[in-house]
């Protein structure tokens, strides 16, 4: 309780302006988690994301070596990163709308393709480069300048979402009747893609690649399991990210653990119980109709 | 020659996907208020001719016509009833949502109001009225199947299109179905689309079975049948009454109820 105690008078504390910025990325993050997360997860391109986040550590690496070096100086690694992941979006989307066959192999190559050029340059890199930090990342270095970036994706994706909302349900749903009401599905696709990518990028530098992938997919999916709509699990997603983001902040405090990976612990084990339940609960709902 | 307008028409149009050659100089047409069924075995080429259609592939030879242009820019005038087998039941979305889907255009946002009343008129049309806020992976498959006919006839649609609407279907969903397309006939061309080759509906004018190939081709072509009406057909198919196909009565493709003879006009 000493440790809960603290961890509300850490936030309150002028002192410790990183708990705060923790927090307040953690709610912000929690928005595109929601948002975009639902559209993944309904789309199911959690594997696409996946494989953009992971080669994103690619652009990272190359960014690095070539600040270090001073061939590109001041080079920062998102820069790299973002590049690398339009590219690795770009090439998913056009082998997943173009090729007929082998479309995961294509996707899985460049998954670990773009992981290892990053693990190459960074060991080229002078000094020590850790690449766990970029798996993991350390949501308490996070800076006001950050905050504002997030803040702005979230206010475009928002706008996006409610803006194009029936054509990403319609394509989301049903891709080919979609297309026969004129949506252009392939460039929705793509924008989806792009979007995501963006999203993998600001939020991996943060949280990490495997948080990224873990809370893109599992508040979304919770909340799909209450969800009466693609809008609902929008928003409940963009709650229950909220609810684990703060969780995990206040037990990474308190335990003196990686904030990151409890939070991911949180996401995962409240997503596993739902289901758990949701199966219980259907199982005895099919048995009691089966017995009367 | 007849004054009814021709909602479709395949002129000798070939279609292959790379070294595999599916349809050959296919040639049939519809008229506007036609009820017409085009059958053939699975494989055949049912599904490229219905995705030809619909504008989602284009031919390599010939031409099809939909309302007098290309299937692209006039596919908004079809209501599309998929069989749609891929649905996702942990999609969340309500019966009311999925109508309302049939009367989107393009990528505009406009119109939700006219949308709901659209929608809700759709489902009075398929009785399904009072389940329209219940969740879309709640109801039954001839239920589900219901509502993707009030999906498509949401936008008020010159030409409906079914793909294997029978396919799992309860007896009593079917006799409704055929209820919702006896009251379209004669409004709205129909097409029915079915792996079903001996017996078609009742309601049905015209029959086009897939599957013949002319002597010397690879693809396979389309060929126009007689039909008879089959006596002490079972009530549970096609809510009561049905045709049978006369597969050894060969008319030609292009032959027409309208003017009592073959027609390329």
């Amino acid at each position: 309780m000493d440790n809960l105690f603290g961890f509300f008078s850490a936030l309150g504390n002028p002192d410790f302006p990183f708990v705060r910025n923790a927090l307040l990325a953690g709610l912000l993050s929690s928005i595109l988690f929601g948002v975009i997360g639902s559209v993944v997860t309904v789309k199911r391109i959690a594997g696409l994301a996946g494989a953009i986040s992971h080669a994103v550590l690619g652009g990272i690496g190359i960014a690095l070596y070539l600040s270090a070096t001073g061939k590109v100086p001041g080079i920062t690694p998102m820069a790299g990163a973002i590049v690398f992941a339009i590219l690795a979006a770009a090439i998913i989307g056009v082998v997943s709308l173009k090729a007929k066959q082998r479309e995961d192999t294509v996707i899985q190559a460049i998954w670990a393709i773009g992981m290892s050029i990053g693990v190459l340059f960074m060991a080229k890199t002078p000094g020590y480069t850790d690449p766990s930090s970029y798996l993991f990342g350390n949501i308490l270095l996070i800076s006001t300048k950050d905050l504002v970036l997030l803040f702005s994706l979230d206010v475009i994706v928002i706008l996006l979402a409610w803006r194009f909302y029936p054509q990403i349900e319609a394509t989301s749903f049903d891709e080919e009747f979609a297309q026969v009401r004129g949506i252009p599905t392939q460039w929705v696709f793509l924008l989806m893609l792009t979007i995501t990518a963006v999203a993998v990028v600001l939020l991996q530098t943060f949280v990490g690649i495997v948080m990224v992938i873990a809370m893109l997919t599992l508040p979304a999916g919770t909340a799909g399991y209450w969800a009466k709509n693609l809008a609902a699990m929008m928003g409940l997603g963009t709650l229950f990210s909220a609810l684990f983001s703060f969780g995990g902040l206040a037990a990474g405090w308190m335990l003196d653990v990686p904030v990151g990976a409890m939070v991911v612990v949180i996401a995962g084990g409240v997503f596993l119980g739902t289901a758990a339940t949701k199966m219980l609960l259907t199982y005895r709902r099919r048995r009691a109709l089966h017995h009367d | 020659m007849s004054d009814v307008p021709i909602a479709l028409r395949f002129s000798h149009v070939a279609f292959s996907y790379e070294a595999l050659s599916v349809l050959e100089d296919v040639n049939f047409h519809i008229h506007a208020g036609e009820f017409s069924a085009l059958v053939g075995p699975n494989g055949s080429g049912k599904t490229t001719i219905l995705k030809l259609i619909l504008g989602l592939e284009q031919s390599q030879k010939g031409e099809v016509l939909l309302f007098g242009d290309a299937p692209r820019k006039n596919r908004s005038m079809i209501g599309y009833v998929p069989q749609h087998i891929t649905y996702d039941p942990t999609f969340p979305i309500s019966v009311l949502e999925v109508v309302r889907m049939g009367g989107l255009l393009s990528i505009s946002r406009k119109g939700r109001l006219e949308r709901d009343t659209a929608a809700y008129a759709a489902l009075e049309q398929v009785e399904l009225r009072d389940l329209a806020q219940r969740p879309y992976s709640e109801l039954s498959g001839g239920q589900r199947r219901r509502v993707l006919v009030a999906r498509a006839l949401v936008a008020g649609p010159k030409m409906l299109i079914l793909d294997e609407p029978t396919a799992n279907m309860d007896a009593e969903s079917e006799k409704r179905l055929f209820d919702t397309l006896r009251f379209f006939k004669g409004k709205t061309t129909i097409l029915i689309v079915t792996h079903d080759m001996s017996t078609v509906s009742s309601l049905t004018d015209r029959v086009f079975c897939i599957g013949a190939q002319k002597p010397g081709q690879k693809g396979r072509t389309v060929v126009q049948h007689s039909l008879e009406p089959l006596l002490n057909s079972p009530t549970e198919l096609y809510g009561g009454s049905a045709l049978r196909v006369l597969h050894d009565v060969e008319l030609p493709a292009d032959y027409c109820t309208f003017d009592g003879g073959p027609n390329n006009g």
